[in-house]
């Protein structure tokens, strides 16, 4: 045993300065990288070499008029129905905290609903609201009708795709808020309340503010789950970046190649969105020193590193 | 609301009585954790609450600033109920918003500081008197100033509440209670999470306000400060006072035998 060998060895005679200390080696590790980059650089030699990718139609297409257009639809629906599902979810949440059955119980069944079915099914069901409801009417006892209007003049697909998609969304959006709610001490309420302030005020200077913290990197991931979810309305013809790729590839039959404009655009959003949330992080943790890198904080601190050094140099 | 005071004739207790608490019962399901708890505490006075733990001590002091509700019994607070409203011969329970127009008046240090940690220092000092009381800025950071000088935390003004030691966040918590001008601040058990190095400047703080004044009812493990420092030393067991009285005379010579044993372990 070297252990025991060692420790024989008189404590006296080692000179601590003459020691060196040699850290574990992993030998395996570069095995492994040279067989990642093999298998990455014969990737992108298929892809290149490969014909069937068309790259210059690829290059083409990207900045066409109705693919962009798509990805403002896109964009647009994904902006909308996160920002409502944001505000439907956080009030679902704040009912299902209330002591009150009466919030709880509607707030519990309605994420249980919402959150229980596909989206797809939902966006079909309310583009073919017509066939169960023909007419929408506000109607007032004693007042008679106020509005009415037909069903089929209101839900148009980008209607019924934002209704339908906010009201699933709102759904996980609901169980994120009340997690980060939960997280919040007690303590921090009971030190509000002796402070004089009231329950929404409370809510809104004191819990609200921690819980974000806990809400954030699950709601950017919701985020950019949504703006993938949002290619499922190009079933119902609401013309976003999957469907004016489907339009023109119908015509064109260069699949492949306009799949690809269309991932690259969907990539280069979600991009987008992660620079944002690691600074919506940032801004809701001021106070700490050390937060735990999530992938998109490890990749832009490291970008950052990077950056510095070349600066430097 | 009635105006602060009025009430104090009406229930015929001295108008320098600034916590009136007579019977106040309170259970959790069938547990009964306080059986009739009376306690009065002049203005400008200290009273200390000792005794074992679960003996309703805590319990007795949230149910002073109606954090929690109580099953019976008559608690005023400068002459007034906190969290109900008299009718004939019936409380009704105010709604929060009521409810916390009276809390602003009860200041309360926890065991656990419960300071924003979201916000700086100087921030969690003038929160509730920008947004409670709707103070202008100038005059809430004036005296967030002065009160940060006053525990001797001026220069942490804008650190993190985790930025500090346990002690510098009590002392915050202190300020913070304060900066509210309550007329009576609840202690509830100030030192008990620190470590034993930083007990001092909290005590110190405290034996402060105490000069200066200010009516305070301190839940402690601290003997020593209840003996140096408190008008009147209860002891509390079982959901009951046990025995209250001059602190000095009551440490060095206790009536009930619990007192007695209870004193023995802890001194």
């Amino acid at each position: 045993m070297t252990g025991s060998q060692s420790t024989r060895r008189s404590a006296d005679k080692i000179d601590p300065e003459q020691l060196t200390i040699v850290p574990l080696r992993h030998p395996w590790r570069w095995v492994a990288v040279a067989l990642v980059l093999v298998s990455v650089a014969g990737m992108i030699r298929s892809a290149i070499s490969n014909p069937e990718f068309q790259w210059p139609i690829v290059a083409q297409y990207l900045f066409n008029p109705l693919i962009l257009d798509g990805l403002w639809q896109t964009v647009l629906i994904t902006a909308v129905v996160m920002a409502l599902a944001t505000l439907g979810g956080t009030i679902a949440a704040l009912m299902m905290l209330s002591p009150s059955k009466l919030l709880s119980v509607p707030a519990a069944a309605f994420v249980w609903f919402f959150r229980g079915t596909p989206a797809l099914v939902q966006l079909i069901i309310w583009y073919n609201l017509s066939i169960v409801v023909k007419d929408i009417t506000l109607w007032l006892p004693g007042v008679g009708t106020v509005y009415s209007v037909s069903t089929n003049d209101i839900m148009t697909p980008l209607v019924s795709a934002i209704v339908a998609l906010s009201l699933h969304e709102a759904g996980y959006m609901a169980e994120i808020v009340r997690s980060g709610l939960k997280s919040v001490n007690k303590g921090q309420y009971e030190a509000s309340a002796c402070l004089g302030m009231n329950p929404s005020l409370a809510l809104r200077r004191i819990v609200l503010p921690q819980a974000m913290r806990i809400i954030i990197p699950p709601t950017g991931n919701e985020t950019i789950n949504l703006l993938k979810t949002t290619s499922l309305v190009s079933i119902i013809a609401v013309g976003d970046l999957l469907y004016s790729a489907q339009s023109i590839y119908a015509r064109t039959f260069e699949t492949i190649p306009l799949l690809l404009v269309v991932s690259f655009w969907y990539l280069a959003v979600v991009s987008i969105m992660s620079v944002g949330q690691f600074y919506l992080e940032k801004h809701f943790s001021r106070d700490e020193h050390r937060i735990n890198p999530g992938i998109t904080r490890a990749i832009l601190g490291n970008l950052a590193k990077i950056g510095r050094k070349e600066a430097l140099a | 609301m009635t105006a602060p005071g009025t009430h104090h004739e009406h229930f015929g207790i001295a108008s320098t009585t600034m916590v009136h608490a007579k019977g106040i019962r309170k259970s959790y399901g069938h547990l009964e954790v306080l059986k009739g708890v009376d306690l009065t505490v002049p203005s400008g006075s200290v009273a200390c609450i000792i005794g074992p733990s679960g003996s309703g001590k805590s319990t007795f002091l949230r149910c002073i600033n109606h954090l929690e509700e109580i099953n019976g019994g008559l608690m005023l607070v400068d002459g007034d109920f906190v969290g109900y409203r008299l009718e004939g011969n019936k409380l009704y329970e105010l709604p929060p918003s009521a409810i916390c127009q009276r809390r602003a008046e009860i200041g309360m240090v926890f065991q656990q500081f419960n300071l924003f940690p979201h916000m700086t220092v100087i921030e969690n000092l003038m929160e509730a008197p920008l947004r409670v009381k709707r103070e202008p800025v100038a005059q809430a950071t004036a005296k967030a100033i002065e009160l940060l000088k006053r525990v001797g935390l001026a220069e942490k003004r804008d650190a993190y509440p985790r930025q500090l030691s346990g002690g510098q966040q009590q002392r915050v918590a202190i300020a913070r209670a304060l900066a509210m001008n309550p007329k009576v601040l609840l202690f509830d058990e100030p030192t008990s999470a620190l470590d034993p190095e930083l007990v001092g400047e909290v005590l110190e703080v405290m034996k402060s306000l105490a000069r200066e004044g200010i009516t305070m009812v301190v839940v402690t493990h601290e003997i020593g400060f209840a003996r140096e420092v408190a008008d009147q030393l209860i002891f509390m067991d079982g959901g009951l006072v046990v025995e209250s009285g001059n602190p000095r005379e009551m440490i060095a010579n206790p009536q009930s035998p619990r007192t007695r044993e209870f004193l023995a372990r802890v001194l």
